[in-house]
């Protein structure tokens, strides 16, 4: 069984839970940007919560199924076709072989997740399919590529089928962040700006890193390069305010003030340029 | 004890950084991957991943710590034993480098600010016995201490797009292998036509924390023959073990 891709979309990819265990060697997590979408999306059609799902970005890509398939999607709002029928997110449903699947737009939040029985067999490198640049063949999915996932042998006993996306939970703008390595060497003046502001997400956002609109003078001195994760939040000399997202190297020379809570990466990653950011501080 | 105390902190709900003072200090890494070590015998059972920079280590749990500072404790007191160097074995590398001027496109540069003649900047490159004291910045990227001072250069105002893989450069104090095409801002010196990255090997990079790397220059009739060979998967890369 396999997808093959009619159209792309902006920026579409396949990514499961990312990899453990290789930033000795530089090389990113990755995985889903948005992992409690993708979580639910596999969980609803019987898969395990990381398997390889399909990550879409804004606009969404033309596939082709050449054989049954159970699929479930997972985003805020977005327009999706099944051939010229309107499909409803949030509900489990077949596809037969010829059936063509458009996801036109994402209306309200960035990232739709796409899950299909079985998940995504895309290549496997390093442990994990999730596609980045210099690890898989390409970071994105292209015209024509043919995706495997496994046959669909009809509907497995869905346990976890009470379970729901709670929308409510992007609602918010508040970023819930832990205090970073360099938080205690801002000053009072900076602290506060940072913790009382409401910040704006920049046009350079993207699976590395969200850049925020605004910028504050910045009175700390570099650090030498350092450990950072995805979630870390840097303070540039320039002033600019880096929250490092999935793709984001593994080290970094900025200023480490914040590090967000892993919900509020997931929420971060439905965010679009514009939309407003606030921090609040929480201990560990 | 000469390196005092680490501050240790978690870094998320799923990872603790232990940091040292700020110094770039080949006896402090080799103090750090001892530690690393100890950490790693500590979460025999569990599967953790910790990796180094010049002052600090990242204990990447891979799951949600429960409690915290029922991990923070036992670190502690890691950190707090006497330690007692073993003896650990490390590689000594050496990786061919092409300095002719078809690669080295910002060597006249070099050559002119430092008041350095090509053939100085070759052997000053190729002199020192460098220290890996960790990979980042890109996938098989190799932090290396030790360049001479004499080689130190500021980085181009602005990066170029398209650097190609194997490109040896320099960046203020330190000088480096771009692993693959990237973007860079770092003057280039030369090429290494051995690829130090490869992706579809179970290893990817040969290079760990604390080995060494020695550059050997060779002529471009030779890169192109050390090119055949690591096409033709022929190349041996020159590797000895050494006890430290």
């Amino acid at each position: 069984m396999s997808v093959k891709i009619i159209h792309p979309g902006l920026l579409t990819s396949i990514q499961d839970f990312g990899r453990n265990g290789y930033a000795k060697y530089g090389i990113p997590k990755s995985g889903v940007m948005d992992s409690y979408a993708a979580k639910i999306a596999n969980l609803l059609v019987g898969n395990k919560q990381e398997d390889a799902v399909m990550e879409i970005t804004m606009l969404g890509p033309i596939l082709e199924f050449d054989k049954d398939a159970l699929l479930f999607l997972v985003a805020l709002k977005a327009n999706v076709f099944l051939n010229d029928k309107n499909i409803e997110l949030l509900k489990p449903f077949k596809v037969k072989s010829g059936d063509r699947l458009q996801i036109k737009q994402i209306t309200s939040g960035v990232r739709l997740y796409l899950a299909i029985s079985g998940g995504f067999q895309s290549e496997l490198k390093l442990s994990s399919r999730s596609m980045y640049a210099s690890v898989t063949n390409s970071s994105i999915i292209k015209k024509g590529d043919v995706i495997k996932t496994e046959t669909y042998t009809g509907i497995k006993k869905l346990t976890n089928a009470q379970l729901k996306y709670d929308m409510e939970f992007y609602v918010t703008k508040t970023l819930e962040v832990y205090p970073g390595p360099e938080f205690e060497e801002l000053s009072i003046d900076l602290k506060t700006k940072l913790l009382e502001n409401t910040f704006h997400v920049s046009k350079n956002n993207s699976r590395m890193a969200y850049q925020l609109e605004e910028t504050l003078e910045n009175n700390l001195k570099p650090i030498l390069t350092q450990p950072v994760l995805p979630g870390t939040v840097q303070f540039t000399p320039a002033g600019n305010i880096i929250i490092l997202m999935r793709d984001a190297q593994t080290t970094g020379g900025y200023p480490r003030i914040f590090q967000l809570t892993k919900e509020s990466i997931n929420l971060l990653s439905q965010k679009r340029q514009g939309d407003k950011i606030e921090f609040t501080l929480k201990d560990y | 004890m000469k390196y005092g105390k680490p501050n240790i902190q978690p870094l998320g709900e799923q990872a603790i950084l232990l940091t040292w003072d700020e110094i770039i200090d080949e006896n402090l890494l080799y103090f750090l991957l001892e530690i690393k070590q100890k950490i790693l015998n500590h979460y025999s059972k569990v599967k953790v991943e910790v990796v180094n920079t010049y002052n600090s280590l990242l204990i990447n749990y891979g799951f949600t710590i429960n409690n915290i500072y029922d991990e923070i404790s036992p670190l502690k007191k890691i950190v707090d034993d006497k330690i007692e160097f073993t003896s650990n074995s490390f590689c000594q590398f050496t990786l061919p480098v092409c300095y002719d001027d078809k690669f080295g496109i910002d060597l006249a540069l070099l050559s002119e600010q430092n008041k350095l003649s090509i053939s100085e900047i070759i052997q000053l490159h190729t002199q020192p016995n460098y220290t890996i004291y960790f990979t980042g910045f890109l996938p098989g990227f190799l932090y290396l201490g030790g360049l001479e001072k004499k080689l130190h250069i500021s980085r181009k105002k602005s990066p170029r797009l398209n650097v190609e893989k194997g490109a040896v450069a320099i960046g203020e104090k330190q000088t480096g292998i771009y692993p693959q095409k990237s973007a860079g801002g770092w003057q280039i010196i030369g090429k290494c036509p051995v690829p130090i990255f490869d992706v579809n090997s179970k290893k990817p990079s040969p290079f760990q924390s604390g080995d060494k790397l020695r550059f050997e220059s060779i002529s471009l009739e030779e890169y192109q023959l050390v090119k055949e060979e690591v096409n033709a998967g022929k190349f041996q890369l020159k590797k000895e073990l050494y006890e430290r």
